[in-house]
Parts: structure tokens; sequence; C-alpha cells
């Protein structure tokens, strides 16, 4: 048979590597110095584009996106072309990927710490970007579906299968946890209220994490644990139910990250089952790639690409298994809204998106300018380093969310809160977030050493642009038979279509009845829709990212309801949170929840506390917000902003955009003149008067229902 | 208006029950399949990523970091 010469595109691949350590680098400094600020407040600058509430999904977005989402991409169109015995569908719609990705992550890099947000976590970004996305991603999933119909290999390996769920999944979460009303060409509301919206994030949270951080790395994993490793997959067997399970219950796990909120029972119930249920196929994708390295231990010992790789893999065991625990009621119980979360996403994104980032670089850069590695001991010594980092990160946060945990639930003999002021177990647990910070530190180092091996390590070779290869045209079979498998890895479309099947299920099962079944968000009377000022306060309170450590939620537990709502008694009610565009329970407290704060505090107080919380709160590493004293409130947004959010099911009757800005004044001047009378002069339009107002609206209207009761 | 019409739709809570059955049928039937598949195109499948057509001998040096 005569073999076609045909060249495989690594300049592509060479692009994507320079994105993913670049964008590494950064994300992860963002990262450290957001650690930093948790314990050292000075380190917010006092400035609003570098507070803490601004830096986190910028390190959140640059980590996922910009370093992991480069990554893949490196691997996906690395192995792709070889797998398939093609060079990519088309030249021109990898670099329009590859560019259009990269400005995406510049818009949000410029956006977010200018305080354009949707609140929504891993999806903060605005409209316009959301829609960026769309259209880049489409290009991806375009040239992706291009490749594998010009294959000349006729059944499709197993990492493929991975990367076209990940295209399909992805592609349906972003779109669907999207949608939102615009109300200017930087903000929006979310299309969604309350609990509904809480579900779709979660859905959409906790399925970005399974087919962004971890389906499309399981396909690297199954292609290039056997590269590395010079043998093939422990079990192909393994992989196939490996992936069908996975991608059908992956996607119904999302309630577990809702737990004791005010979702109904029923879904999170169904979150806790698919969550355990999760861990059959986690491990046995574990186990296969581990035990693709049997026989060939000795060699772990000395190829540091083995050794990431193998630590890697171990960390993705840990966290799948991690996680599942962490579903469980009683475990959550604990470890919602504390540190343990972060500890848990960091074993797995240091861990296994990291490392195994780093042992594909180290394998495939001599490889694409025909050389060797640089050095095989600075690859030792950032193994070493990093892995050290990840344990300096992951132990003091265990134990500093156990600890600060167990303080929210300590009751005294007499049945009070032993820890009743919330800033003792916050303080606590500072020097659990040095350690953390230097575990961060010591991997960043890492990265930065891995840096200079990869940089000397290509200026030591030549770069292979186009790789020559001879390889078999692929032969048309007239027979179409076989066993249906083999028939569905034949027809690429067909195989799209099903993996889209499986993962619509789940999530339609979740969703739906929230949305339709009435008796799921239980009204309650007394809650009504914000004031046009409160609107503003609300506006602010997303843009400064309160939410990344205030939750908004009080579980019904007597220790939650004990500190946080103590006269009245009442836990949070989905009914609460029927016009919330979007919802804000958070998923962290380093402060305390707010869902009762209003009312709690005099307007000074707050007026203070903003200005400078370490005084009012000794000790508190809450950053100051001086700039709401200067900046105002911008009144020609608030018809669009109630226009907005009529659209999206808020009851503002017709024609009340035109009075809604006299009410805003009303409500604006009494606030300025009661922080007048306790002696603190300022404008009624700048911005800490409209969030005074939202902060004291929080949680009122279902105490108002209490006083109409009685 | 489409919740509405959504939510008249009868006894919408056996859809989980019947989306999970037919995955576990897929289920079953996949494990069957895997188990019965023909040993030889399993080795085939899996030894997919060394076969690239890239010269062997330089796959060869390449693994071997003789370059």
């Amino acid at each position: 048979m005569e073999l076609e010469k045909i060249s495989y595109d690594n300049k592509i691949v060479k692009a994507f590597i320079i994105a993913t350590v670049t964008f590494g680098l950064v994300g992860m400094s963002v990262g450290l110095l957001a650690a930093i600020q948790l314990f050292y407040p000075i380190a917010n600058f006092d400035l609003q584009y570098t507070s803490f509430g601004r830096i986190r999904p910028l390190h959140t977005n640059a980590i996922i996106f910009a370093f992991v989402g480069n990554a893949m991409f490196v691997g996906v169109y690395y192995s792709m072309q070889r797998l398939l015995k093609t060079r990519m569908f088309s030249d021109l719609l990898s670099w329009v990927h590859f560019w259009g990705w990269q400005l995406i992550i510049l818009a949000a890099a410029i956006s977010l710490p200018l305080g354009m947000t949707s609140s929504k976590e891993y999806a903060e970004l605005e409209w316009p970007i959301d829609i960026a996305i769309t259209i880049i991603w489409v290009v991806f999933g375009w040239n992706m579906i291009g490749t594998i119909l010009k294959r000349r290999e006729k059944h499709m390996y197993v990492a493929i299968w991975f990367y076209i769920a990940t295209f399909v999944t992805v592609a349906v979460l972003h779109i669907v946890n999207s949608f939102a009303i615009p109300v200017t060409l930087f903000k929006s509301y979310s299309w969604y209220a309350g609990v509904q919206d809480a579900l779709v994030q979660w859905w959409y949270g906790h399925n970005a994490v399974a087919f962004f951080l971890t389906t499309p790395f399981l396909g690297l994993m199954y292609y290039f644990l056997p590269k590395a490793a010079n043998r093939p997959v422990y079990s192909y067997r393994l992989s196939i139910v490996h992936f069908w399970s996975l991608i059908f219950i992956y996607i119904w796990a999302g309630p577990h990250h809702l737990l004791y909120t005010a979702l109904p029972d029923w879904a999170q119930s169904l979150g806790v089952v698919f969550s355990i249920m999760l861990i059959a196929p986690s491990w046995g994708g574990m186990l296969n790639g581990l035990l693709t390295l049997r026989g060939a231990w000795d060699r772990v010992r000395e190829d540091p690409v083995l050794k990431f790789m193998v630590v890697a893999v171990t960390a993705y065991g840990m966290a799948t298994l991690e996680g599942p625990l962490l579903s469980l009621k009683s475990v959550n119980a604990i470890a919602h809204f504390t540190d343990w979360i972060i500890a848990h996403v960091h074993v797995g994104g240091l861990g296994w998106n990291g490392f195994l980032t780093f042992g594909m670089l180290y394998w495939i850069i001599p490889r694409m300018w025909g050389t060797k590695l640089y050095s095989t001991k600075l690859a030792n010594l950032h193994f070493w380093i990093g892995t050290l980092g990840i344990m300096f990160y992951a132990l003091p946060l265990y134990i500093a969310g156990v600890v600060q945990s167990l303080m929210w639930k300590e009751f005294t003999a007499d049945g009070f809160l032993q820890y009743q002021n919330f800033l003792e177990t916050t303080t606590q647990i500072l020097p659990m977030y040095m350690l953390r910070a230097v575990g961060g530190g010591l991997y960043l180092t890492g990265v930065i050493i891995m840096t200079y091996n990869l940089i000397k390590t290509a200026y030591a070779g030549k770069f292979v642009a186009n790789e020559e290869a001879e390889v078999a045209p692929m032969v048309k079979t007239a027979s179409s038979g076989g066993h249906w498998h083999h028939v569905l890895e034949r027809k690429p479309i067909m195989f799209t279509v099903l993996a889209l099947v499986a993962i619509l299920i789940g999530g339609a099962i979740e969703m739906v009845p929230t949305f339709l079944i009435k008796s799921n968000v239980p009204t309650i009377a007394s809650v009504k829709p914000y004031t046009p000022l409160e609107l503003h306060g609300r506006d602010i309170y997303i843009r400064e990212g309160c939410v990344g450590c205030h939750s908004q939620m009080v579980r019904p537990f007597r220790s939650e309801v004990q500190r946080y709502d103590p006269t009245n008694g009442e836990y949070s009610k989905a009914g609460e949170y029927v016009y919330d565009h979007p919802f804000l329970w958070g998923s962290k407290r380093t402060g305390p929840d707010l869902q009762r704060v209003g009312a709690k505090y005099a307007d000074s107080w707050h007026y203070r506390h903003m200005l400078t919380p370490g005084d009012v709160s000794n000790g508190s590493i809450m950053p100051a917000y001086p700039w709401l004293y200067e900046q105002l409130i911008d009144k020609e947004l608030t018809p669009k902003m109630i226009a907005a959010l009529r659209t999206v099911g808020v009851p503002y009757e017709e024609g009340y955009e035109e009075v809604a800005n006299n009410e805003l004044d009303k409500q604006a001047a009494r606030i300025s003149e009661n922080l007048s009378m306790e002696g603190y002069e300022v404008v009624k339009e700048a911005e800490i008067v409209a969030l005074i107002a939202y902060l004291q609206r929080l949680g009122t209207d279902i105490k108002a229902d209490k006083v109409a009761e009685k | 208006m489409y919740k509405d019409i959504l939510r008249d739709i009868d006894n919408i809570a056996i859809w989980p029950t019947i989306s999970f059955v037919i995955f576990f049928l897929f289920f079953l039937i996949l494990i069957w399949w895997v188990l019965k598949a023909d040993k030889s195109f399993i080795t085939k499948m899996s030894n997919q990523p060394f076969e690239d057509g890239i010269n062997p001998e330089r796959n060869r040096a390449l693994n071997s970091n003789e370059l």
C-alpha cells in the first residue's frame, strides 16, 4: 500500500505552550498575592483594582481558562493530529482559535480588576466576553470535528472521546449558565433568580471542573502517559467503561455544592447519590493510569516526566475520593464554607492539572525541538519543590478548615456560642494562611525553574515546525457491519450526539423540575423587590466581589441560626431569593454570613467599617474600601436596571422607571442624614450610601413577615 | 409562559427514573460488549498512540532520549 507523506503542525502547539507557561506564571503569582492579602491586608494596597474581591476571580480565571485551558490545547493539538494521522483540519482555524482565546484572556485580565463581573464563580466574565468565548469555542470544535472527519485511522482512540465530550459539554454549560439580560455593555443580570440561579451555577461550576479540568486531562493522560512510559495503557477495556460512566454520572452531581441550602431536598439527595457513584469511574481511570506503569516503576525513579505524571494521577485519585466524601451531608456540614474546600480544589489544581501539564511539557518540548532536556536535575528539583509546595498548601488549609468550622459550631455549657465574634475564628487560623502562602510560593518557584529549564532546552535544539510522517491512507471498506460500539467509534458525529445526550439527561432532570414545579420555590408574601438605591448597592457588592468572602445563606443548623439570626431564629428560605438576579449565596466564609445583617448595625457602623475595617473590628483582615466614599453612583442607569430586571421577571410596575430615581434620592437622603447626625458627612450619591442601603435591607423582609404574623 | 406549558406535563417526576433506567441498560450492554470485545481489536486500539507514522528511527531516538 502506498504511504502518504504528511506533516503535523507543531507551530500551533508551540504557541499554546508559550501561552500556557506565561499564564501559569501570571495566574500563580496573582494567586500568591491573594493568599498574602488574607493575612496581610495591606497587600490590598487600598486600591480598588487590587483588592481581594477582584483579585480572587482574576486568579481563578487565569488558572482555569488561561493556564489549564492553554495546556489542554497544547495536548489536544499535539495528540489529536498523531492519533488521527492527519494534520489539523485547518491551520487558519487553529490560529483563529489561538489568538481568539488569548484575546479573551486579555479581556478578562482587564475587565475583572475593573470590577466587571457577573459574580457567578468561574463564569464571572461579562456578556460580550461570554459571546466571544462561545464563538471561539465553536471554532475549536469545528477544527476538531473537521480533523476527526478527515482522519486516516478508522477508529478513534479513547483520548479523542474525552476531547469530544469536553467540547460538547463545555459548550452546553457555558451557554446555559451565561444567559443574562444586558443592562449596559459591561453589566448584565443573570436570567435566573435565587435558587434556580444557584442550581444552574453549580451545575455549571461542578461540571466546569468535570469537563474543563478533568475530561480533557484524562484524554491527555490516556495519550501522554503511555507515550512517556513507552507502553500501552493498562486496560483499554477499562478506559471505555471509564469514559461512558464518567461523563454520564458527573453531570448529575452539581447540587452537592448546595447541601443544607435552600435548594429543594430531593435535588440535594440526587447530588449526593451521584457524587458517591462517581468514585467508581474516577478510581477506575486513576488505576488505569497508574497500572500503565506496571513493570516500569524503575523508570519512575529516574524520569522526571513519569514522576510528575504519577503524582498527577495520584492527586486525581485523592481529589476524586475526597470530593464524594465531601458530598456526604454530615461531612459537608463541617467542610462547606471553610478552607477545606480551598485545599480540596488545590490538590486537584496543583496536583492533577499542574503536574500533568508539567510532565507533558517536559516530555513534549525536547521532542518538538529535537533535543534532550537541558537539565534533568533541575526538573527533579522542580518535582520535589512542587510536591512540597502542594503539601504546604493543602495541609495547613485542611487544619484551618476543620478548626474554623468547629469553632463556628462550639457551644458553651450554658448553650451560648463559645465564639460569638466571628472574627475570633478567622484570626485563629491566620498562621495557617501564612503557611499556605509558603506552599504557594514554593510551587511557583518550581514553575519558574521549569520555565528556565524549558527555555534552555528550546535554545539548545532546533524547532521542528512541521513534523514529517508517512501514513497509510484510510481504506474505505464497503462493509459497515461490526459490533455496535465499533460502528460508534467510526462515526464521530453520532458519537458526539450520544455524548451530548448523555450529559443533557442529567442536566435536564436536575433543572427542569426546579424551574417548573411551583412547590420547589415556596413564595413568601413579605419578600419584595429591591429599591432602586438597594439595587445600586447590590451592584457595588457584586463589583467588589464581596461574595468571595461572605455567604448569604444561613444553613438550618442551631449554630448558624443562633449566630446570624438569634432574635427570630430563621435560617434561609428559598422564597427569600426570588428577586436575586444573580444569587449571591457564596461558597466561602472568610467573613461572616450576611443574609441577616440588615438592621443589625447602625448605618454609621457600616460607614466606619468599610473605611477602616481594622479599627472597627480589631484584627479584621477585610480590605478597606476608601473609593466608595468618593465615587458616585450613576443614576442614569437606574431606569435601565429596572427595565432589565422586569424583563427577567421582577414585578416592578410599568412606568416605575420614571419615579425610580425620586425614590432613590429620598432613601439616599435618609441614610446620609442618619450619617450626618452621627458626624459623618457624605454626599447622598456616594457609592457607600447605596451599599449601606443594600446591606441594611438584607434579610429584613422575612423579619417583616414575623412582625405581620404577630 | 414556557414554564406554564411544561408545568402541566403529567408525572414529570417519572422522567428521572426513566432516564436512569436508560443509562443503566446502556451501561450493562456496554460492560457486556467490553468483556466480549475482540482481543486483537483492543490490542490494536491501545497501541494507537505509538503508530503516528513518524519515522520509527526518529521515534526510537526520541523515546530513548538519544538525540
